[in-house]
């Protein structure tokens, strides 16, 4: 072996903690020139508070972090930017209404005399355009481009920095398989280069590919690193879930009852002309997996009535329903769990109490008069069902840990003993502890004859709870597959587009 | 009583006792009796828009309500053969319609809040004037007026909106009575019905709300109804305490104090908070200010400025109790 190269990053003890959570308990990491290392671990695990504090968007309470040998502590993103680290969103942040020129060059324009030298600028953005394989006019409007080639305009933003790192957040989330290859052919050649890239996924498949090491975190610490040859799916599953897959996911197969849901030719206003048909049974747990993006939480919120569906038909026990508000799907028996808990699931500023109380409100009142010892109660039952942390039930909701937000979500629904339970990405930034104790609910409630679907972007998640999984592919069902059908390549070959259902 | 009633409480007591110290005369019964009526007139409107501000919302159309109402009531009271009681009636129906109106605009056909009840602004004062051809007009008669055939129950309507009844030697106007039946009602009907609650929550956060099978629109233009009835009560208070109704002044800027007193009295224009007795002391705060800057000598010219300030001023100590709230609340979680 050569001379002994100092890593580029090196992070030691890192802890973080968020009101109600600790998201890192003394984690470390390490990076060298040229290499890709992949960050692997479950929801919540900690991967993208670390990202936060590298790319300076938060920083850390206490640890190390040196950068060539010397200790740095971010206090903004221009800090890091100017150490050349940069962060590649998962929500792109482009401006759509100017052209790859201005985006790339937004904000160090370079200048002449006061005004921008818009040929210098031009011919700056090509180049580090062209490094990104994107050969087209710079004065093409960023927002008529593709999401895939957005990113890439990203990337060459980052460049254009004279970045040395990349941090890649599932960066393949919303892309195709093709715009997936074109990204790992530029990762491929700025690796090739000397650049440092930190890449982020959920897709084993992909880490296989592309990384050089892999580091795993799980629930806030180190669970361990991967070299090149260590790198396989047993081993990086291990890592993530630590402990068997089996045991995680307590999973008896219930003899499934009758239909509850059934849609037939049912169309959602976002894939007019993608008419799905799909069921559930009573005691099934059904999966919707796919890429972000494949319409998988529009179908959610059109059978639940957010978004009104345009045609087809859906029936709820054989029974046929015109669903055009959350309103009447509440009252046919179905309830939500959606994707974005802040925003869908709760009113942040009540309690405890209120929000676990809020869809049984009515039902429980007399004459609109709230009946408090009810409200009690639905919400007493909700906390123990699903072991939820709070000092009391009158804590505001906003300053509990997102597990146990998203405990509250699932639970202020058990009071109305729905017979289809939904649930959107269920367990997206929770801790283990939260993620086992809805799964286990899951369970027992399909035990008890509940009809469950769900829709899970995370691989594990699918083949761990599903009886029976539907995958979606831009719009419409791509496939569906039995309980021994179900298999990770099987999913993303349905998932990418490549098979149709075999 | 929470923390951020009892500053806006403290503030009102600070000021009463510092305007008193400065002029005794300040205590005297007939300017107790005086800023007891002007607070609860003002507070009748403040707690129609609290509803408003707690869903998100705003309502630019207080004043020109208070105004149009009081023009209408009178037109009925002048009319022959027209029960008094009904023209009270009327003024009120018209008040629930406008605030029916506001709704449906809002929820229906999406138009915003600020832009909805701006143009109601314009709209209900001009009515007011071309009704009456920008004439003043009262709900009793003045000088020689014709009409008002049933003057005797008239003036029993006007002991009602705005007479005085002795307790003791001090003499209570009748629309702290309006207030005090008005602020309880409403008290109970935020924090005991669902409707209330639903209110509440609705401004904290719309989609949420509807997604837990809320019908949100519809409690929207409940709130909107709300505020304009409460407007209309003021408008009829006011008629009765006025005597002579100006089409173009009655009423003008009182939404700036409606919603000044709402926002002092803790509630947030983002929605999701406030309290009935928060409102209410807020109000009185206002009318409180105006009448020291008078009895304290200092140059009316400088009220709007003061005024301001002190709204100011509490709204930002508001903002600072409630940061030290929550972290507090923050710490206990972790």
């Amino acid at each position: 072996m050569g001379e002994i190269v100092p890593p580029l990053i090196e992070v030691s003890g890192l802890t973080k903690s968020f009101p109600g959570v600790l998201a890192l308990r003394g984690v470390s990491l390490h990076l060298k020139r040229g290499e890709v290392l992949a960050l692997i671990g479950e929801n919540g695990a900690g991967k993208s508070t670390l990202m936060k504090i590298l790319a300076g968007i938060q920083s850390a309470d206490a640890g190390d972090f040196i950068i060539d040998g010397e200790q740095v502590s971010f206090r903004n993103v221009n800090d890091a930017m100017l150490k050349g680290i940069a962060l590649i969103h998962q929500e792109l942040n482009l401006c759509g209404n100017l052209d790859l020129a201005s985006n790339v060059f937004l904000g160090r324009e370079p200048t002449k005399g006061g005004f921008v030298n818009e040929s210098l600028m031009r011919h700056q953005a090509q180049q580090f355009l062209s490094q990104v394989g994107l050969d087209m006019p710079v004065n093409t409007l960023a927002g008529s481009l593709p999401i895939g080639k957005q990113q890439l305009v990203e990337i060459a933003k980052a460049l254009s920095c004279n970045a040395r790192v990349l941090i890649m957040d599932e960066p393949t989330s919303s892309l195709s398989q093709k715009e997936t290859d074109t990204l790992f052919k530029v990762v491929k050649n700025l690796r090739a280069h000397g650049i440092s890239i930190i890449y982020i996924s959920h897709r084993l498949g992909e880490v296989i590919e592309l990384a050089d090491r892999v580091t795993v975190f799980r629930d806030g610490e180190n669970a361990g690193d991967l070299g090149r040859d260590e790198i396989n799916h047993e081993n990086m599953v291990r890592l993530m879930v630590g402990r068997d897959l089996s045991e995680f996911y307590d999973r008896k197969i219930h003899q499934p009852g009758k239909k509850v849901l059934s849609l037939t030719k049912f169309r959602c206003p976002s894939f007019p002309d993608h008419p799905i048909s799909l069921s559930v049974r009573a005691g099934e747990i059904v999966g919707i997996a796919g890429l972000v993006g494949a319409g998988r939480t529009e179908l959610l919120q059109t059978i639940f009535g957010v978004t009104p569906a345009i045609g087809g038909v859906m029936e709820i026990d054989g029974e046929k329903k015109e669903i055009s508000d959350p309103r009447r799907a509440i009252f046919s028996g179905i309830a939500l769990v959606p994707e974005d808990r802040k925003q869908h699931g709760l009113v942040l500023p009540m309690s405890v109490r209120e929000n676990s109380s809020l869809p049984s409100l009515k039902r429980d009142s007399s004459r609109g008069w709230i009946n408090e010892s009810a409200e009690e109660q639905v919400t007493e039952e909700a906390v123990s069902a699903l072991k939820i942390k709070t000092p009391n039930f009158e804590q505001v909701t906003r300053f509990l840990s997102g597990g146990n937000q998203q405990k509250i979500v699932l639970g202020k629904w058990l009071a109305m003993s729905p017979k289809l339970l939904m649930l959107d990405e269920p367990t997206r930034g929770i801790d283990i502890g939260a993620k086992r104790e809805i799964y286990k609910l899951m369970e027992k409630l399909a035990g008890e004859g509940m009809a469950i679907l769900f829709v899970s972007s995370e691989m594990e998640e699918v083949l761990g709870m599903a009886d029976r999984a539907y995958v979606m592919h831009e719009g419409k069902i791509s496939g569906e597959l039995g309980h021994n059908q179900l298999s990770e390549k099987a999913i993303m070959n349905l998932a990418t587009g490549i098979l149709a259902a075999a | 009583m929470k923390k951020n009633i009892l500053g806006i409480f403290i503030l009102l007591v600070a000021i009463f006792v510092i305007t008193a110290i400065i002029n005794p005369k300040f205590l005297n019964a007939y300017n107790m009796q005086n800023l007891i009526k002007w607070s609860s007139l003002y507070a009748v409107m403040s707690l129609g828009v609290a509803f408003v501000i707690i869903t998100g919302g705003i309502d630019l159309s207080i004043g020109s309500v208070v105004g149009l109402v009081a023009v209408v009531l009178s037109i009925c009271l002048k009319l022959e053969g027209m029960d008094p009681w009904s023209a009270i009636g009327i003024a009120l129906i018209l008040s629930l319609l406008i605030g029916l109106l506001h709704g449906i605009l809002i929820t229906k056909a999406k138009v915003q809040p600020f832009v909805v009840t701006l143009c109601g602004l314009l709209v209900y004062r001009s009515m007011g004037r071309w009704l009456t051809d920008n004439q003043s007009i009262g709900p009793m008669p003045m000088e020689e007026d014709a009409g008002y055939k049933n003057l005797e129950q008239i003036q029993h309507l006007d002991f009602v909106f705005s007479g005085k009844i002795a307790i003791g030697s001090f003499n209570l106007p009748t629309p702290a009575i309006f207030l005090l039946v008005l602020s309880i009602a409403a008290a109970i009907f935020l924090r005991r019905t669902i409707w209330g609650r639903y209110l509440f929550a609705l401004g904290s956060n719309e989609d949420g709300t509807r997604y837990s099978g809320i019908n949100t629109d519809r409690m929207k233009i409940l709130a909107y109804v709300l505020c304009s009835f409460f407007a209309g009560m003021a408008g009829i208070l006011f008629a009765f305490e006025l005597d002579s109704v100006q089409p173009a002044q009655t009423g003008e800027f009182y939404e700036l104090y409606a919603i000044a007193a709402a926002v002092l009295g803790g509630c947030s224009l983002r929605g999701g908070e406030g309290s009935v007795l928060g409102v209410v002391i807020a109000a009185a705060v206002i009318r409180l200010i105006y009448n020291s800057i008078n009895m304290v000598g200092i140059s009316t010219h400088l009220e709007f400025g003061i005024l301001g300030l002190v709204i100011l001023l509490g709204v930002i100590g508001d903002e600072l109790i409630k940061k030290t709230v929550n972290r507090k609340q923050a710490v206990q979680t972790s």
